[in-house]
């Protein structure tokens, strides 16, 4: 069951990613006979087709690139080509099916011409910006519903004065460790992708380059930060967030977020924070792979090898679309990584909204858990009774009470 | 909150070491993209 939903949950997340990374649906207008009057070139129908955005077949293109065996002999008039145009030599390059060689050892030097790069920009500066601005827009908005409808959940009974421990030290050290690095990588990210249409006009290039330089450094470097407090978080809170049957029982009642007084029994974590902590994992995972992947450009290409397990387990059959690419330039890797990793921070970055909503303004007491790592056992007993009856055989320890 | 302060902290130490930890360790775009036929000085 849990695969079957997994792989539902992939075959529509990949379903939206082809959609908008690819152009419109195919029309592959150019008949035979049409091809035949133009000589072999394009023809009017492939313009057309091309300016209505939709995919046009470049089969008469990538595989116009001249015949060696035909050429003429070296004495003859344009025998010096080796049977090969200017311009079918350039459609070979284009195409990646020329015998390029270069002196450059460096990945991805013998790709002179890369096809799909105006593709991913247009990919990239459109459906990309558009889309996760609205997600981001669309979280915030909810949120700020959600706070004039519900307004801030209280403590019902009254903050006691006694607390109770709630996350040890280093709990809250490896949370803070990939919490405090996820917003300056989250904020630096934003203003990466959103630089060219909100920020340069807003500051200017001058301001906005030496910014960004130093913004590039600070989000390629705290990653390593993330992702060792990601690993610590997981480590530690992965049996706690093992779905349970009260967990039904907490999503039945929502969580009691949306009626006053109703506090469905939870343990140490509830079936909202085991939603977050998997999609933490998940999502935090994912972004990390191919963060890595754009950290040291054409060395972890993962892509093609995706796609090709992708294919292999029926993905595309089961979507009703072609097989996914297996074979990619170094650059569409690279691409395809960039997309993938932009897409996967945009959700990210809406689900943790939700989750710093209410960890602080949306829940009276809740910022202590994560503060001070004590809290009070009034409120531990309304949002998480089951886990404070395992605890509660400490004595609470007298404190002032929470801010 | 000490243990949050002390995540920030420890946050910036390992950007600041892995700036040079990999630059030492040969991960610079200098050492990986080029070599010795290239002048960068």
């Amino acid at each position: 069951m849990a695969r079957m939903t997994f792989r539902i949950c992939v075959s529509l997340l990949l379903t939206a990613v082809l959609l908008l990374m690819g152009p419109a649906p195919s029309a592959r207008a150019q008949d035979s006979a049409s091809r035949a009057a133009t000589g072999g070139a394009q023809t009017l129908e492939d313009i057309l087709a091309r300016q209505q955005g939709l995919k046009v077949d470049q089969a008469f293109r990538s595989e116009a690139t001249g015949n060696p065996d035909q050429a003429a002999a070296i004495t003859d008039q344009l025998g010096t080509l080796g049977g090969v145009s200017d311009p079918e030599l350039w459609r070979a390059l284009r195409f990646g099916s020329a015998d390029v060689t270069v002196s450059s050892r460096a990945p991805a030097a013998d790709v002179i011409i890369q096809d799909g790069g105006m593709a991913w920009l247009h990919f990239r500066a459109g459906p990309l910006l558009h889309y996760g601005g609205y997600l981001l827009l669309a979280v915030l908005a909810a949120l700020v519903l959600f706070y004039l409808l519900r307004g801030r959940i209280r403590i019902d009974g009254g903050i006691t004065g006694l607390t109770v421990l709630r996350f040890s030290a280093i709990e809250r050290f490896a949370h803070w460790l990939m919490a405090g690095s996820f917003v300056v990588l989250g904020l630096t990210g934003l203003m990466m992708i959103f630089g060219r249409v909100a920020l340069i006009p807003l500051v200017g290039k001058e301001a906005y380059a030496p910014a960004m330089a130093a913004g590039k450094w600070v989000h390629n470097n705290l990653s390593w930060a993330f992702m060792i407090g990601l690993a610590m978080v997981t480590v530690m809170w992965v049996l706690h967030n093992i779905p349970n049957r009260q967990d039904l029982v907490w999503l039945a009642k929502g969580g009691g977020l949306f009626s006053k007084g109703v506090h469905p029994p939870a343990r140490k974590f509830n079936a909202g924070q085991k939603i977050i902590f998997w999609l933490v994992v998940v999502l935090g995972f994912s972004i990390s792979l191919s963060g890595l992947s754009l950290l040291f450009p054409f060395e972890l290409p993962m892509f093609a090898k995706t796609f090709a397990v992708l294919n292999d387990l029926g993905v595309p059959q089961v979507l009703g679309i072609a097989d996914l690419p297996t074979a990619m330039t170094p650059h569409e890797e690279m691409q395809f990584a960039q997309g993938w990793h932009a897409i996967v921070a945009f959700v990210f970055i809406g689900v943790i909204l939700a989750h710093i909503y209410i960890g602080s303004v949306g829940m009276e007491g809740a910022f202590d858990a994560m503060g001070s790592g004590e809290v009070d056992i009034q409120w531990a007993k309304e949002h998480h009774s089951l886990w404070y009856d395992e605890v509660s055989g400490r004595k609470p320890r007298d404190k002032v009470p929470a801010e | 909150m000490k243990s949050m302060y002390l995540a920030f902290l420890a946050a910036i130490l390992i950007a600041v070491i892995a700036h040079f930890g990999l630059d030492y360790a040969g991960f610079s775009s200098r050492d990986v993209t080029s070599g010795p036929a290239v002048r960068l000085d």
